[in-house]
C-alpha cells in the first residue's frame, strides 16, 4: 500500500488509475444487484463536475480549472473521489492538482462523515495527506464541506467550503461560494504559512440547459492569500490576490 | 418455542410457495368448473410513441397499457405469462383476493418469471369491479408494464349504464425508472422545477410583508424542506389509456346515455385531480367495491386507486376529461364525445399548491421551538379518525366549496378544491354499499409511522427501511387496526396485498373497503383488516420510488384454515 501511494504521488495518471481500480473494487463488492424494491438499498453512482471552467485574470492570467467528484455506493456507505485542478496555460503547469479518495458514511439526517487520503501533485513538491471531514446540508440550504488534513510531514491544515444556490428562476441559478483554508503550521516548501492562508470567493450564474446534466455558467472569482502565505507568494513573484472572470460548464451524470 | 413455531410456519410457507402449481390445479378441479377462462400475456420490450416523444419501454402483448382483462366473478382463471425480456419479470394483480403464491411479488409470493419462461397463474375470481395489474419487478411498471382488469359481478349490477369505459391514467417519463431512481438518490430535487424562486420571494413580500415572508422562508430553510415539494418527480407526460393530451383518447356516447368511467391511476408517482367540466360525476365504486353513490364535481385519485363514476351527458357536444396532477406540473386530457374528432375546451392548469406548516405536522405558532434534526412531536389528536368519526356532518358542511377535508391536516396546502367551486370527493364521503365483513372491534392495533429523509431520498416505516426491518406478523383470524401517522411532507398511497383495507371514515360497519389508502402529510389515518388470507404478502407505499427506497414491508400471516395447511403439505410432495 505504501509503495502504491508513493508511486501514485509522482504521477497524476497513476492516481487516476488508482481511483479507477478503487471504484471498480467497490462496485464489485457492493454492487452486482439490480435495483428492486425487494432487495438492498440500491447501489448508485454519480459523476459531478461542479466547476469546469476557464479563468481569465485581470493581469492576463489564463487558467483552466476543475472541481469535481465521482462516487459509488448505497445509503450507508459511499466511496468518493474528489478532484481539483488549476492549470496555468501560460506556464503549462499545474498551480494546483489535488485528488482525494474518501469513504463516506451518514452521521446525521443531513451530514456525512468522510475520511481518506489526499494527494497533491502540482508543479513543485508533492504532498500526501490523511484527511477527515464532514459534508452535508446546513440549515438555510447552505452546502458545507469541512475538512482537516494532516500531511506526511506532520503539518495540520483545515478547509471550509460553503455554497448556496439562489434560484432566480427554476432554471437560472446564482451560486455564491466561499472556500477558506487555514494552516496550523508552516509548510514553506509548498508555500503555506501558518494561520489563515487563503480564501476564494466566487459567484456563478448558471442555466440548466439539459435537465440538470449540463449547465453553462459565467461568473467571477476573487482569490486572496493571507499573512505569511501571502508573503511567500510575493517572494515567488506571484500575486497575493486577484480577480478572475470565469466561463464554464457544470455537469452531472 | 415461539421461534420454532415461526420457523415451522415459514418452512411450510416456503414449501407451499415452491409447490403451489399442481396444488391449485387440483383444487380448481374439485370445484365446479365454470367457464374456465384462459388468457395469454407476453411481456415485451416495446417502443412507445405518446405523440410527444418516442421511448423504449415494456408492454404486454406488444402494447402499453396491456390489454384490458375481462373476467367474471366465480370463474377460475388461468393466465399464462411469457417473459420475452432479457431480465426477470412478474405480474401482480392489484386488488385481487387470491392465494398468496399467485400474487406476483418476487421474493414474497414466488421467485418471479425468468427470461424465456412462461409462468401460469391460476386463481378463482372472488370479487367484481375495477382493478389493475402491473409488474412488481424493478421499475418495469413506470416503464409501461401495466394494464386494467374489469370483473363483471355474478349478481345484477346495482347501477344502470349504457356504456362502459376504462380510463387508465399514468405518468410516462422520458427517463427510465432506474435512471430516475439514481437521479433522485443523487439529488433529491433533480426533477423539482416548482421550487420557490427570488420572484416568488418578492411577490410574497408585496403580499404578506417583508417580515412574514422572511420568517416563512427561514422556517422552511431551518428544516431544510421545501414548501414546493408536492411532486418529487416532475417532467412526466400524463397519459390516459396510453394516450397523451395531443393524442386525445375519446369515448363515444349518445346524448342521454349513462356512461360508466372506470378511473384507474397506474402512475408511478402522480396523483391526479379529475374533472369533466359540464358534467357531474356520480361515484359508485372505490377500489373495486361499490359505494353508496356520491355526486361530485371533481375527485382526487391517489396512485394505485380506482374509482368508478357514472356520468350522463345530455347534450350533443364534447366534454373534456381533465386530469391535473396534484402538484399542477402537468395534465392529462381525454374527451367524451358523440362522434370521433369532436373536442371541447381544455382548461388551463391552476397555480401549483404549496405545503404549509400544517402539512409538516405543526402550525406556525409551534415553529420557534423546533428541533432541526428530528420532526417535532406532533399533535395528531385533532386529525384522522376522531374527526372523521364526525364525517357525516363534516361531509355535509363540505358540500359546496368549503375547503376542509378531515383527511387533510387543518390548514393543509394540499386540501383539494373543486375548480368550479363545487363538490370535491373526500374519503369521508365513502360508504360501503355492502359490507364484506361483520362489523366487530379490532383485536389489536399496529402503529405505522410513515417516515423519510428527503435529502437522502430514503423512505421508511417506523424509521426503518425494508432491508433493515423484520417482517410484520399477523395471526389468521384477527382483525387488525393499522394506524398510519404520516411524519413526512409527502402523501403516501399505502397498499396492502391479499387482504382488504377497511378505511375508517367513522361510519362503523359502512366504512368503505379499499386496497390502497392515501395518507396525506401531517395526518393520522386508520384502517382495519380482517386477516383472512394465509401466507406472506407485500405491504408498501405505491409510489414507485418510495417503495424502492425502503417504504415497504413483508407481512406474514401465521396460521390459517386446514385447507391452507393441506395445501402446503401437498406442496411438499
Amino acid at each position: 500500500m505504501k509503495s502504491l501511494i508513493s508511486v501514485m504521488a509522482h504521477s497524476q495518471s497513476n492516481s487516476l488509475n488508482f481511483a479507477f481500480v478503487l471504484l471498480t473494487i467497490i462496485t464489485t463488492v457492493i454492487g452486482g444487484t439490480s435495483v428492486m424494491a425487494q432487495e438492498k438499498s440500491p447501489m448508485i453512482w454519480a459523476v459531478q463536475m461542479e466547476q469546469f471552467e476557464r479563468r481569465l485574470g485581470d493581469e492576463n492570467e489564463r487558467l483552466s480549472v476543475w472541481n469535481g467528484d465521482a462516487f459509488v455506493g448505497n445509503d450507508d456507505f459511499r466511496v468518493r473521489w474528489l478532484s481539483e485542478g488549476e492549470f496555468d496555460n501560460a506556464s503549462s503547469s499545474f498551480e494546483k492538482l489535488q485528488n482525494q479518495f474518501v469513504a463516506q458514511v451518514p452521521i446525521s439526517t443531513f451530514f456525512d462523515a468522510k475520511a481518506g487520503l489526499r494527494i497533491d501533485t502540482p508543479k513543485g513538491p508533492d504532498r500526501w495527506y490523511a484527511t477527515a471531514g464532514v459534508s452535508g446540508l446546513a440549515p438555510q440550504w447552505v452546502e458545507i464541506d469541512a475538512d482537516i488534513f494532516l500531511s506526511e510531514d506532520g503539518d495540520l491544515s483545515a478547509r471550509l467550503d460553503a455554497e448556496y444556490e439562489l434560484l432566480l428562476t427554476n432554471w437560472l441559478i446564482l451560486t455564491p461560494s466561499a472556500d477558506v483554508e487555514f494552516a496550523f503550521s508552516d509548510d514553506r516548501e509548498v508555500g503555506i504559512g501558518s494561520g489563515l492562508s487563503s480564501a476564494e470567493l466566487g459567484v456563478r450564474l448558471s442555466y440548466d440547459l439539459v435537465e440538470r446534466s449540463i449547465s453553462p455558467y459565467v461568473g467571477v472569482v476573487y482569490e486572496r492569500k493571507f499573512g505569511s502565505t501571502a508573503s511567500l507568494a510575493q517572494d515567488e513573484n506571484e500575486d497575493a490576490e486577484g480577480w478572475l472572470g470565469v466561463l464554464g460548464l457544470k455537469m452531472v451524470f | 418455542m415461539k421461534i420454532k413455531t415461526t420457523v415451522r410456519a415459514l418452512r411450510a410457507l416456503t414449501l407451499a410457495a415452491l409447490g403451489f402449481g399442481p396444488v391449485l390445479a387440483s383444487e380448481a378441479a374439485t370445484e365446479p368448473s365454470q367457464n374456465a377462462n384462459e388468457v395469454n400475456i407476453s411481456v415485451d420490450d416495446i417502443g412507445i410513441d405518446n405523440g410527444v416523444y418516442r421511448k423504449s419501454g415494456i408492454g404486454y402483448n406488444g402494447a402499453s397499457p396491456g390489454p384490458v382483462l375481462r373476467f367474471k366473478e366465480g370463474q377460475n382463471v388461468v393466465i399464462n405469462v411469457t417473459n420475452n425480456l432479457d431480465r426477470d419479470t412478474s405480474i401482480h394483480w392489484h386488488g385481487l383476493i387470491l392465494p398468496y403464491q399467485q400474487d406476483g411479488v418476487p421474493t414474497i409470493s414466488y421467485d418471479g418469471i425468468k427470461p424465456g419462461e412462461t409462468f401460469t397463474y391460476r386463481f378463482p375470481i372472488q370479487q367484481s369491479g375495477t382493478y389493475w395489474y402491473h409488474s412488481h419487478s424493478g421499475f418495469q411498471e413506470p416503464d409501461g408494464a401495466y394494464g386494467a382488469i374489469v370483473i363483471e359481478s355474478k349478481s345484477r349490477e346495482p347501477y344502470r349504464y349504457d356504456r362502459d369505459y376504462v380510463v387508465q391514467l399514468s405518468d410516462m417519463h422520458t427517463d427510465s425508472g432506474e435512471r430516475i431512481m439514481r437521479n433522485l438518490k443523487m439529488m433529491p430535487d433533480y426533477y423539482n422545477r416548482q421550487q420557490q424562486t427570488v420572484g416568488n420571494f418578492l411577490t410574497d413580500i408585496s403580499a404578506n410583508g417583508m417580515a412574514a415572508t422572511i420568517t416563512d422562508r427561514m422556517a422552511w430553510g431551518d428544516m431544510r424542506m421545501m414548501a414546493a415539494d408536492v411532486e418529487d418527480l416532475q417532467g412526466f407526460t400524463p397519459l390516459i389509456n396510453g394516450k397523451s393530451d395531443v393524442q386525445n383518447w375519446t369515448g363515444i356516447f349518445k346524448p342521454g346515455e349513462r356512461v360508466r368511467l372506470r378511473f384507474v391511476n397506474s402512475s408511478a408517482m402522480a396523483y391526479y385531480d379529475i374533472r369533466i367540466p359540464g358534467l357531474a360525476m356520480t361515484v359508485i365504486a372505490a377500489d373495486g367495491n361499490n359505494v353508496r353513490p356520491v355526486k361530485v364535481d371533481e375527485l382526487r385519485i391517489a396512485v394505485a386507486e380506482t374509482y368508478d363514476v357514472i356520468v350522463r351527458p345530455k347534450d350533443d357536444t364534447a366534454y373534456t376529461i381533465f386530469a391535473a396532477s396534484m402538484g399542477r406540473s402537468a395534465y392529462g386530457r381525454a374527451t367524451l364525445a358523440p362522434r370521433e374528432g369532436m373536442t371541447a375546451v381544455v382548461p388551463k392548469l391552476e397555480k401549483r399548491p404549496l405545503l404549509t406548516m400544517a402539512d409538516m405536522g405543526m402550525d406556525h405558532s409551534d415553529m420557534a421551538g423546533m428541533d432541526n434534526t428530528a420532526m417535532p412531536g406532533m399533535d395528531h389528536s385533532k386529525m384522522g379518525h376522531t374527526s372523521a368519526s364526525d364525517s357525516s356532518k363534516t361531509a355535509h358542511k363540505m358540500h359546496k366549496g368549503a375547503t376542509t377535508d378531515p383527511f387533510y391536516a387543518g390548514g393543509s396546502g394540499l386540501t383539494p378544491v373543486a375548480a368550479n367551486g363545487g363538490k370535491f370527493l373526500s374519503y369521508a364521503d365513502l360508504r360501503a354499499q355492502k359490507p364484506l365483513y361483520e362489523h366487530r372491534p379490532a383485536t389489536r392495533e399496529i402503529e405505522f409511522q410513515l417516515t423519510g429523509n428527503m435529502e437522502r431520498y430514503i423512505w421508511s416505516i417506523n424509521g426503518k427501511k425494508y432491508e433493515d426491518a423484520e417482517p410484520i406478523r399477523l395471526k389468521y383470524g384477527e382483525r387488525v387496526r393499522f394506524k398510519f401517522i404520516n411524519k413526512t411532507m409527502m402523501s403516501h398511497p399505502m397498499h396492502l396485498h391479499g387482504m382488504w383495507s377497511i378505511l375508517d371514515v367513522g361510519a362503523g360497519k359502512s366504512n368503505p373497503i379499499k386496497h390502497t389508502i392515501s395518507v396525506a402529510p401531517g395526518t393520522t389515518v386508520s384502517m382495519e383488516t380482517e386477516v383472512d388470507a394465509a401466507g406472506q404478502w407485500a405491504f408498501h407505499c405505491h409510489l414507485a420510488y418510495h417503495a424502492a427506497a425502503g417504504m415497504f414491508r413483508k407481512i406474514i400471516v401465521e396460521g390459517g384454515p386446514r385447507s391452507a395447511q393441506l395445501n402446503s403439505q401437498a406442496g411438499e410432495g
